[in-house]
C-alpha cells in the first residue's frame, strides 16, 4: 500500500530519507547491542564460570539486547524498502560507509567511548574504503 | 537460494513452503549456522572491547569477500576495489594497534578523612 503511494522514481530528498532512516536505525542498533554487552560484562568469564547455558541466559535475559536486535531487524527491512526504490549501487556503499562513521559519532557521545585520532583515522579509511569496495 | 525455483508473492502458500524448504538447503543451511556464529563472536567481542574498535576491525570481512571472489570465483578486481581494500587494511591495522577498550577512572574521594576516635 504505501510502496503504490510512492514516486516509482524517488527525488534527492526522499533517497536521502530512505538512505538515513537506513543509517539511524543502524547505528540505534549498534549502539544498544553494545551497551547490553557492555552491561553484561565479559562473556567469556561468565562462560567460564556458569558454562555455556550461563552465557546465553545473561544474553537473552537483558532487555537492551532485544531493543538493539530489533533496531538492526529495523535497519534490515529499511535497506530492503530503499533497495526496492533505489540502485544497489548507490544504498549499499552509502550506508555501509556512513554507518561507520555514525556509529563513532554515537560510541563516543552515548558509549562515552575514548575515540581518539587513532580511532577517528581507522574510521574515515575504512568508511573509504567499503565505499570504494561496494561502489 | 539461485538452485531454488522462482520465488513469487502472488502465492503466499507456495512462498512459505519455498523459504522452509530453503533453511533445510544445504547451503542455506550452512550460511544460517555461519551468520550465527558470526553473531556469537560479535557479541563476545562486544562484551570485552569498544564499538568503534569492533565495528572497523569487522570491516576486514570485506577484503576477505573481495580476495576470495577474486582467487576462488575469479571476478575481476577494479583499481577503485583495490584501493578500497588498502584503505580499509590500513584502518584496521590503525585501529589494532590501539587499546580495546576505554578503561573509566575509579574516582577516588581524595578529601581529606576525619576518622572517629
Amino acid at each position: 500500500m504505501i510502496l503504490a503511494l510512492l514516486d516509482p522514481t524517488p527525488g534527492p530528498l526522499t533517497a536521502t530519507a530512505m538512505i538515513a532512516s537506513v543509517v539511524l536505525c543502524s547505528t540505534a542498533g549498534e549502539v544498544l547491542t553494545a551497551a547490553a554487552m557492555k552491561s553484561i560484562g565479559d562473556l567469556d568469564d561468565i562462560r567460564a564460570h556458569s558454562g555455556l547455558k550461563g552465557a546465553i541466559r545473561a544474553v537473552v535475559t537483558c532487555p537492551r539486547f532485544f531493543a538493539g536486535v530489533g533496531f538492526l531487524a529495523l535497519a534490515f527491512f529499511s535497506l530492503l524498502f530503499a533497495l526496492n526504490h533505489l540502485n544497489l549501487s548507490l544504498v549499499a556503499p552509502a550506508s555501509a560507509s556512513l554507518t561507520l562513521v555514525t556509529n563513532a559519532i554515537a560510541g563516543k557521545i552515548f558509549l562515552k567511548e575514548n575515540v581518539d585520532r587513532r580511532r577517528w583515522t581507522a574510521a574515515v579509511l575504512v568508511c573509504i574504503g567499503v565505499y570504494l569496495l561496494a561502489h | 537460494m539461485k538452485n531454488l525455483p522462482a520465488i513469487s508473492l502472488a502465492h503466499p502458500g507456495a512462498l512459505i513452503a519455498t523459504l522452509i524448504g530453503a533453511v533445510f538447503t544445504p547451503w542455506v543451511a550452512a550460511g544460517i549456522v555461519l551468520l550465527i556464529g558470526f553473531f556469537a563472536s560479535y557479541l563476545t567481542a562486544l562484551s570485552w572491547a569498544d564499538l568503534t574498535f569492533v565495528l572497523p576491525a569487522t570491516a576486514f570481512g570485506n577484503v576477505i569477500v573481495a580476495l576470495l571472489s577474486r582467487f576462488w570465483l575469479h571476478e575481476p578486481i577494479s583499481a577503485a576495489r583495490w584501493a578500497g581494500i588498502l584503505l580499509i587494511t590500513l584502518g584496521v591495522g590503525f585501529v589494532a594497534q590501539g587499546p580495546s577498550r576505554t578503561e573509566i577512572p575509579v574516582e577516588v574521594d581524595s578529601s581529606p578523612q576525619v576518622v572517629a576516635k
